[in-house]
């Protein structure tokens, strides 16, 4: 189906990345955010907060981010959309209610706007080491998918492309942001609401005393009610069976575990998304994502001057990961260049995929600012010896 | 999968529990020890559903974790047993998510005071429209007996060997000082009226607290040699005091102290949502679209 109207800001503008993460959330049709006030995401929700009560949204500043992800999941088992916003140590915080929402399998979409850390950090300066922690970071195995925009355009239509696939995969799907994209004004220009895809939530077709909430009927993701539909269901963050109920067997959790799992790994290749420039006949491939794609196309430039070909993969959805891609790449090229605000994070991933077949090379940086591109092209002309 | 009964408000098969139909009988036996008081908590709650006859298609249950935290499951209603201590917050998005449900909190003093302490007494500030129903045993029962914050000065607790050292809460006094419209204590004894008072609370809005003192006769019992089950309900029968609307500062729990019970706190007051449309509606005027009691889902 095609976009709400009333949460479609049509037009040409010019917007920091959190401004235009926020319209995009509104114009997916979210209309329930619950979030605590964080630097450097707090523009998403501000934004949110002067336009909902026009729209038939409500949005609540809750008492802290654990609140703020527990509202979240709740509400999106009323069958409206929902979205909460963070950084670094609400990240943290949040991990509880991800989980609760991997294993309750409920669609919604978690924003960090990353900045310097561990700890409280670097509160107004960027940071990509949350990367890791975004796909590992609630305890227990479970999936998810994760998306990383580089530009105010990236955060909106990537804040779209998040909703849809909370949808299809009832999942909660992260967006990756950093604080560079979150604070950089740039044009960001909003389709006619018509013009926008939107994935509505699939209510199931059975009668409540039909419906199972977790059947699946050989579909990885089973049929959703809704709160308030007279389906009387069950859900629960034990494990659980076909019926929402608790079994604690090691039957039953292999069987949740592995559906969990196999719901998005089986379509990581449909899910995954990455941009690829010049990568054939090259001998370096520089992998990046966020910021750091942008920064690195002039360390790309400086080694290409040297006579080194560098081609680029640009990773706009990093979980899950494009692993067959690198597979591929890996027994064609000499090596990987990884640089990322982080001391080693997707690079690990790089290296994994690549299986020895071809080098990884993170070029790391602390955070607090982007990567001189000197330090990238220096580290392409050394892989590329 | 359970038979799913028609119409919960009809006359139920004399053979039936009265009120088997409001519970997911296909989950029985419950996990509940012998004794324990959550059962009858549960069995006032449904008896109040049956008597107001709301509807229960549009009525949430929602618990966190531990020992009361497993009543959710029991119900046969919409029901979600969420993460420890999340109860409140998750129920604040089911409420706000869809305005039109009538959504209920069931969870226990460890939950609700300890972990979720937080989310209790901002639900009560805001007067968020919720029933929240604690039910207080004094001890972390699932996990073994652990001190709780509720747990009285001197009494024993595994994690307090020795007797706990700790003030307590006393949580009417903290939901009403947090600014809860209704606030209200039982026995596990007192099922008439502990039924009647969920029944009236059925039919507010806002941020009705109600708390029950039940037993928990494997640990909290056991560990202070307070006797069998049968001896709490003894206890409770001579040492509550019926006093509505005392004032709630003198209603802390002392160890085997009187246990000052009844309907502390019953007014009028605009809800959290009452509130927003009421400023939304005074600043933005015709601007203002609020989000349908069905809720704000966007479908084909």
């Amino acid at each position: 189906m095609k976009a709400d109207p009333q949460g479609v800001l049509t037009g040409v503008h010019y917007l920091d990345g959190d401004f235009a993460c926020g319209e995009g959330a509104m114009a997916a049709g979210c209309r329930f955010v619950a979030g605590y006030p964080i630097t450097p995401s707090t523009e998403v929700v501000e934004r949110i907060a002067r336009r909902f009560p026009m729209m038939g949204g409500t949005f609540i500043q809750m008492e802290d981010e654990l609140a703020s992800m527990a509202a979240v999941v709740g509400a999106a088992w009323t069958g409206t959309k929902t979205m909460t916003v963070t950084s670094g140590p609400g990240f943290s915080l949040m991990m509880e209610n991800i989980g609760l929402g991997a294993m309750m399998e409920t669609p919604c979409v978690v924003v960090n706007v990353q900045r310097g850390g561990p700890s409280t950090g670097l509160p107004t300066m960027v940071g990509q080491a949350d990367m890791m922690q975004a796909r590992w970071g609630s305890h227990g195995d479970y999936e998810l998918i994760a998306l990383c925009p580089r530009s105010p355009q990236e955060a909106f239509d990537f804040t779209v492309d998040a909703f849809n696939l909370a949808e299809t995969y009832r999942v909660p799907v992260l967006v990756m942001m950093d604080e560079c994209v979150g604070h950089m004004t740039e044009k960001v220009v909003i389709p006619p609401a018509d013009e926008i895809d939107i994935v509505p939530r699939k209510l199931t077709s059975k009668p409540p005393g039909e419906f199972l909430p977790y059947e699946t009927n050989g579909s990885p993701v089973p049929e959703f009610a809704r709160a308030g539909d007279g389906y009387r269901f069950h859900t629960t963050g034990l494990t659980h069976d076909e019926r929402g109920y608790p079994e604690m067997s090691a039957e039953c959790q292999e069987k949740t575990v592995r559906r969990l799992i196999e719901k998005i790994r089986s379509k990581a290749d449909e899910i995954t998304r990455f941009v690829e420039l010049d990568t054939e006949g090259a001998d370096v491939v520089v992998v990046s994502y966020g910021i750091t794609s942008r920064v690195a196309r002039m360390g790309v430039e400086l080694a290409r001057k040297k006579g080194v070909k560098v081609g680029v993969m640009r990773l706009e959805i990093v979980w899950p990961f494009p692993e067959t891609r690198i597979r591929e790449l890996a027994k064609k090229v000499k090596a990987f260049v990884v640089p990322e605000i982080n001391y080693g994070q997707i690079v690990l991933e790089v290296e994994r995929c690549a299986g020895g077949q071809a080098a990884a090379v993170l070029v790391p940086h602390g955070g607090g600012g982007v990567h001189d591109p000197e330090d990238i092209a220096n580290a392409i002309l050394g892989a590329a010896k | 999968m359970s038979t799913v009964v028609e119409d919960l408000h009809t006359d139920v098969d004399a053979n039936e529990h009265p009120i088997a139909p409001f519970l997911r009988m296909d989950r029985m036996p419950h996990i509940w020890c012998p004794t324990c008081g959550i059962g009858t908590v549960v069995k006032c709650f449904a008896s109040a559903l049956e008597q107001t006859r709301v509807d229960l298609d549009k009525v949430s249950i929602v618990s966190g974790i531990g020992c009361t935290g497993r009543v959710a499951g029991y119900m046969k209603l919409d029901a979600f047993h969420a993460t420890h201590g999340r109860a409140i917050p998750f129920a604040t998005g089911l409420k706000l998510g869809r305005p039109e449900l009538l959504v209920t909190v069931f969870s226990g003093d460890g939950d609700l005071s300890g972990i979720g302490g937080n989310h209790l007494i901002h639900a009560a500030r805001r007067n968020l429209d919720i029933l929240c129903v604690l039910v207080n045993n004094f001890i972390y029962g699932m996990t073994g007996g652990q001190n709780a914050p509720t747990t009285p000065v001197g009494a024993r607790s595994s994690t307090m060997p020795f007797g706990n050292f700790e003030h307590p809460f006393n949580l009417v006094h903290l939901a009403a000082s947090c600014g809860a419209p209704y606030v209200a204590r039982w026995t596990s004894l007192h099922i008439r009226r502990l039924t009647k008072t969920f029944a009236e609370a059925l039919n507010r809005k806002g941020f009705r607290f109600i708390e029950v003192i039940a037993p928990c006769s494997t640990l909290y019992a056991r560990l202070n040699k307070l006797g069998s089950g049968l001896d709490l309900m003894r206890f409770y029968h001579d040492n509550a005091e019926i006093r509505h609307g005392a004032d709630t500062r003198d209603a802390a729990i002392d160890f085997q102290g009187r246990i000052l019970c009844g309907k502390f706190v019953d007014v009028e007051k605009p809800t959290f949502t009452d509130l927003m449309h009421e400023h939304y509606e005074k600043t933005l005027g015709d601007r203002y679209v609020p989000m349908k009691p069905e809720g704000g889902w966007i479908h084909e």
